[in-house]
């Protein structure tokens, strides 16, 4: 859109001799950045009104998450040696550090002695970013997200997906909603059926035998994975809604700077032309 | 039908759950357990008194030792919202399905539909 406007007015406008920016070219700097803003503010408000739909649909997911992580969280599963770790970002950016913060945390896990063997990435930001440096450990992707909210089913998806394979524990990544100005990169425990079977005070609980404890296991892998999703989009859309509120601003601050460029240049412009014809008028004389 | 999440926390004398172990129900202090969820009626007996139902397709429900209990089911709709005879025809329409079934895959996803079918004509 830019580039066939510079080639015209190349042609058209004086050359500076000073090789100060000429009217034209701050003309099209200011519409440029005047387009920008328009974008940005409108993605800000479709993000905005996404955000509160993101919202409302978290709050029952993340009761069926704290109802399904507690569990794990008041028995201590032993991690074992053989991990799974299942990375929840989404296909879309221009929503601040979301998914690079996701990456960061499974990058840093990597380097520590938690490494992971195996990965199952949910979405094309986190494949791009853990690519790289963990290629060999992934057994699935998964894209499309982000376009639309994610349901029950898109969870029962992932859940299968992972039960598929063998590991001894797993962790699902995922950025926890906060506020609308903040977000964490935390993770849920998932220990396999083997790692939970082996610990004895699971048989603290009544009425548990092998087969309770596979759905048990199973049910609630999937609404770990329902609720870690639902948290990622409240929080993406949030990130996103404040990214493009800075850039609209910002924009408008060189919308600011710009102009007051741009009338300082005019004025130059009619005081140089002014200076020649008066010079030329007293020659004259 | 639609599809509605609800989430409650409400603070209970007993509830009553169907469980592959059996029909039973929680009251404080009941021992740790956990359990799958048949479909079946939930029944809530609040403080005040008052039992709430509600028909679940399928799910779990863990009792934890300090008393708070969580049940998370797949799916849940009011009694009032079952249509007896929708739920009727749902039934023959499964049952059918389980007896033309070809695979085990299918068979058990047609035995799945038979049970929540039956459970719901049950609840009339």
């Amino acid at each position: 859109m830019a580039v066939p406007m510079l080639r015209t007015s190349m042609m058209l406008s004086p050359t500076s001799a000073r090789g100060m920016a000429t009217l034209k070219d701050i003309e099209m700097r200011l519409k440029s950045v005047k387009n920008i803003r328009k974008i940005t503010s409108s993605m800000k408000m479709v993000s905005a009104a996404k955000f509160s739909r993101a919202e409302r649909a978290l709050k029952p997911a993340r009761v069926y998450g704290a109802g399904a992580v507690s569990l794990y969280e008041k028995n201590d599963f032993a991690e074992g040696s053989d991990r799974l770790i299942i990375a929840i970002s989404s296909d879309r950016g221009l929503c601040g550090g979301v998914h690079t913060n996701i990456g960061r945390n499974i990058k840093a896990t990597q380097l520590s002695d938690r490494a992971v063997s195996k990965a199952i990435i949910v979405g094309d930001k986190a494949k791009a970013i853990l690519i790289k440096t963990m290629g060999d450990t992934f057994l699935a992707t998964f894209n499309n997200c982000g376009k639309k909210p994610s349901s029950f089913s898109d969870a029962l998806n992932i859940a299968e997906e992972v039960l598929t394979h063998d590991y001894d524990s797993a962790s699902i990544v995922f950025s926890k909603f906060k506020n609308v100005v903040s977000y964490n990169t935390t993770a849920y425990p998932v220990p396999s059926l083997a790692v939970i079977e082996a610990n004895d005070a699971i048989y603290a609980y009544d009425e548990v035998d092998n087969e309770v404890l596979r759905c048990y296991q199973e049910f609630t892998l999937a609404n770990l994975v329902h609720a870690s999703l639902k948290e990622q989009e409240a929080s993406e859309q949030s990130a996103r809604m404040n990214a493009m509120e800075n850039a609209t601003r910002n924009a408008g601050e060189m919308i600011d700077k710009l102009t007051l460029l741009y009338n300082r240049t005019r004025q130059a412009v009619i005081t140089r032309e002014l200076i020649e014809i008066i010079s030329g008028a007293n020659a004259l004389e | 039908y639609q599809r509605r999440v609800r989430e409650a926390v409400v603070s209970t004398q007993s509830t009553g759950i169907p469980s592959t172990t059996g029909h039973f129900g929680i009251l404080p202090n009941h021992v740790p357990t956990i359990a799958i969820l048949l479909p079946g009626i939930v029944a809530i007996t609040t403080e005040a008194g008052e039992v709430q139902k509600f028909f679940v397709s399928s799910g779990t429900a863990t009792i934890h030792a300090d008393s708070t209990v969580q049940i998370l089911a797949e799916e849940i709709c009011g009694l009032e919202d079952i249509d007896v005879n929708a739920a009727r025809s749902g039934l023959e329409a499964a049952q059918s399905k389980l007896a033309s079934a070809a695979d085990d895959v299918s068979k058990a996803s047609a035995q799945i539909e038979v049970d929540v079918y039956s459970g719901m004509v049950a609840t009339a």
